[in-house]
């Protein structure tokens, strides 16, 4: 069936706050549109990096969209998260093509350098690692996306080395704030 | 004299492969040393395997650079533009002399990739100057009506390139004859399969020849609205497809009264995929569209009768919609001289897996696996044994290198038990097991399985579990018959083309390789070495000079032994990770 992330924690810390203002525009802009439920998930995952179960209560009130419909969609597709995520996705390609590369050497190595499985969060909130289907990079197989940027021709040490200097860059950068 | 042009492949793969660098590098020294060119950008030509390429034009003709890196840029700019002497060993591909990379362009025919590599792509004026928009011109001069372009469509005898390959004439025909006022056309841009990526190469090197195909076929079938449905794991091409539909409206090519037809209504929305292969299923696909989850509908009624929002609706691939405007410009009897006599025109083919030169070929339908394979293809790496192609992703199969001689149409590739589907074809070598292919892509369906009918949701799941313990060695003697069962039962009870081809990839495994599952139950060996749990890694006692290399990388101390004497692997302990026997420098560990 289709993907079902593991929850490995609560879909929201108690701690934190959902600013619900950040949807009105939203709302005001898919209302009684037909085939909004898509666009709708899409944009408060954009809003807060993952669909916030109080976020999908308050569109549906506002839009009289059924609250068990929009939770089927969000389950249904594998680009919707329930979960909070880190800062930086990474992806790795399992494609056939990379499949055939070994992939699995790939995922094994940032599971290793990362500390945590497929699909997990590190614990600093930082990295998220994922595996996807197929970036369409077949050609430069083993792949992976890590925002916009696409790393091909991978071995697991290269894979490490590029985690590596991401950490180091977030380190850098978070000494100037 | 013209200036000279510089233009930079800024593909996906390009990009991958470092294009992005490379074109700031030329940038900064063009600016720098204030030289006279013009830089340009384009997209992917298909020789990915030589990524990043580079072209020079000038007064004697083009040449194209490959694997360029900065440094390599920085050359050819003070020696190919200022001296005017091109660098001959980094040259890929030029007419004015010949390179080692020729073969992988010798018998490729660009109608589809026409203008992939040789336009930029968010320039409609470079679209336009290679012919572009000229069929939608030619309707419009010479008055062609609906029936004569869709009987020009069923005479070139293109069939769907998404895989079905049901008569694209035909489809437009029916979506023609339905009368309804309001009706649709759908680009189907959800190209899932892994291995295939031929619509993102041409969504992103040539996007107005799409736009440019589904215009014409909203003129033919009446359509008034479109949509491209676009996966969300293609950011470039949606962004480039955006630009192209700024710029066609902004000229008049989407909008009212097209080209000055009186009462030619269209325009076209992109729709952004949300993650699902199913969706790739045209009734899928417009679940999705409508905003639900992405579950086939039962058929008949067919979208042409009752699509998108129940109105009528005709859906066709990307490379399809591309291949429209050529038809339409040159002639069906033009396309169609190209093919068999079922299959005309051209396919394009992803090749990639232990491939030398993996990308994108374009080649008549009717030509061999095996030479595309080896001529275009430039055959196995490290020149290792050739043993199957896998033609149609997840819902194909395996073809074993003894029907290599298969020619490529849609009819001899189904009696071979697999389909052509989108193009993807993923090369084996002797190292790939069959067993772990079939696992790989049951897992792959049964996770993408939507869970509507019984036998494909559970059906996939138990079969995965069936090939998962023969992998680890535990497989029964009774197994195989227990997936054929399976797999006919999949095939006849599923309502969608996912369910009913996910037993391909097993069913021709079984087919062509039963040897190799055999040895996984019976001796409990994988041929190909490749199934961990069925690997044993031994130190060859006369090989190992005790330099203590694998003890110190055994992630699990299953090594032991003295300096300057041979070591032993603790069997009861190893993982078979493997990384012993990459380290040994005296090829003194065996895997067996």
């Amino acid at each position: 069936m289709r993907i079902q992330r593991i929850q490995t924690k609560p879909h929201l810390d108690e701690s934190e706050q959902v600013d619900l203002s950040l949807l009105v525009p939203l709302v005001q802009q898919y209302k009684n549109k037909r085939g909004n439920t898509i666009p709708l998930l899409q944009g408060i995952q954009n809003a807060y990096g993952f669909i916030p179960i109080p976020a999908m209560e308050w569109v549906a009130e506002n839009t009289g969209l059924k609250l068990s419909d929009m939770y089927g969609v969000a389950s249904f597709y594998a680009q919707f998260r329930l979960k909070p995520v880190g800062k930086i996705i990474v992806k790795v390609c399992h494609g056939t093509a990379c499949h055939v590369q070994n992939a699995t050497a790939i995922t094994e190595a940032l599971e290793e350098e990362l500390g945590v499985k497929d699909g997990e969060t590190t614990v600093d909130r930082v990295f998220t690692l994922e595996s996807v289907a197929c970036l369409g990079c077949c050609s430069l197989a083993p792949v992976m996306m890590i925002g916009d940027n696409t790393f091909g021709k991978l071995t697991g040490k290269q894979a490490k080395e590029v985690i590596r200097d991401i950490r180091e860059k977030e380190n850098g950068s978070g000494c100037e704030h | 004299m013209a200036n000279k042009q510089v233009i930079v492949g800024l593909g996906s793969c390009g990009l991958a492969a470092g294009a992005g660098k490379v074109f700031d590098a030329i940038e900064s020294i063009k600016k720098e040393k204030n030289l006279d060119f013009d830089l340009k950008k384009t997209s992917c030509i298909g020789m990915c395997f030589r990524e990043p390429l580079v072209e020079v034009i000038d007064e004697t003709g083009s040449y194209i650079y490959g694997e360029i890196t900065d440094v390599k840029a920085a050359e050819i700019l003070e020696k190919h533009i200022l001296q005017n002497s091109p660098i001959k060993e980094y040259v890929v591909k030029t007419e004015v002399f010949d390179t080692k990379d020729k073969g992988f362009f010798e018998g490729q025919i660009k109608i589809a990739l026409r203008n992939c590599g040789y336009i930029d792509p968010e320039s409609i004026e470079e679209y336009e100057a290679r012919k572009g928009y000229n069929a939608l011109k030619k309707i419009a001069s010479e008055k062609i009506t609906s029936e004569v372009i869709i009987q020009n469509v069923l005479d070139s005898g293109i069939r769907g390139r998404g895989g079905g390959g049901f008569p694209t004439g035909l489809k437009w025909r029916f979506a023609f004859n339905n009368k309804a006022s309001v009706k649709y056309i759908i680009c189907n841009a959800d190209e899932g399969d892994p291995g295939a990526f031929m619509d993102r190469s041409v969504l992103e090197g040539d996007p107005h020849s799409v736009l440019e195909g589904m215009t014409i076929g909203a003129y033919a079938i009446q359509a008034s609205e479109g949509w491209i449905y676009c996966r969300a794991e293609y950011p470039l091409a949606i962004k480039r497809l955006n630009i192209a539909i700024d710029q066609a409206r902004a000229k008049g090519y989407l909008g009212n009264n097209i080209m000055g037809i009186d009462g030619f209504n269209f325009d076209i929305h992109i729709k952004e995929g949300a993650g699902a292969f199913v969706c790739g299923e045209e009734t899928a696909l417009m679940a999705s569209i409508e905003g639900e989850r992405g579950m086939p509908r039962k058929r008949p009624p067919f979208p042409a009768e009752s699509g998108l929002w129940k109105n009528p609706t005709n859906i066709n691939n990307v490379e399809t919609f591309a291949n429209i405007p050529w038809i339409i410009i040159n002639g069906p009897s033009e396309y169609s001289k190209y093919g068999t006599e079922k299959s005309k025109g051209t396919k394009v083919f992803a090749l990639t897996g232990k491939i030398k030169n993996g990308g994108l070929v374009e080649v008549p339908m009717g030509i061999t696996i095996r030479d595309v394979v080896f001529k275009l293809g430039g055959g196995i790496i490290d020149d290792k044994k050739f043993k199957a192609v896998q033609l149609g992703g997840p819902s194909g199969g395996c073809i074993p290198e003894y029907l290599a001689d298969t020619v490529v149409d849609y009819d001899s590739v189904n009696a071979t038990g697999a389909i052509m589907g989108s193009g993807g074809m993923v090369v084996m070598d002797e190292t790939t097991c069959m067993v772990d292919m079939a696992r790989f892509f049951l897992d792959f369906t049964k996770k993408e399985s939507c869970g509507k009918c019984t036998f494909c949701r559970i059906g996939t799941q138990r079969m995965l579990e069936i090939l998962t313990r023969i992998t680890e060695g535990n497989g029964l003697e009774t197994d195989l018959d227990t997936l054929i069962e399976l797999s006919n039962q999949i095939k006849n009870s599923s309502l969608c083309g996912l369910g009913q081809t996910a037993p391909n990839p097993v069913l021709t495994t079984i087919k062509y390789f039963r040897d190799e599952y055999e040895a996984h139950i019976r001796d409990k060996k994988c041929p190909a070495k490749n199934c961990k749990p069925l690997l044993k890694f031994e130190i060859i006692e006369d090989k190992c000079t005790g330099c203590m290399l694998c003890k110190k990388v055994c992630p699990v101390n299953a090594i032991s032994g003295e300096r300057k004497l041979a070591h032993l692997i603790d069997q009861a302990l190893c993982t078979k990770c493997g990384m012993c026997m990459s380290k040994c420098k005296f090829v003194a560990i065996s895997k067996s």
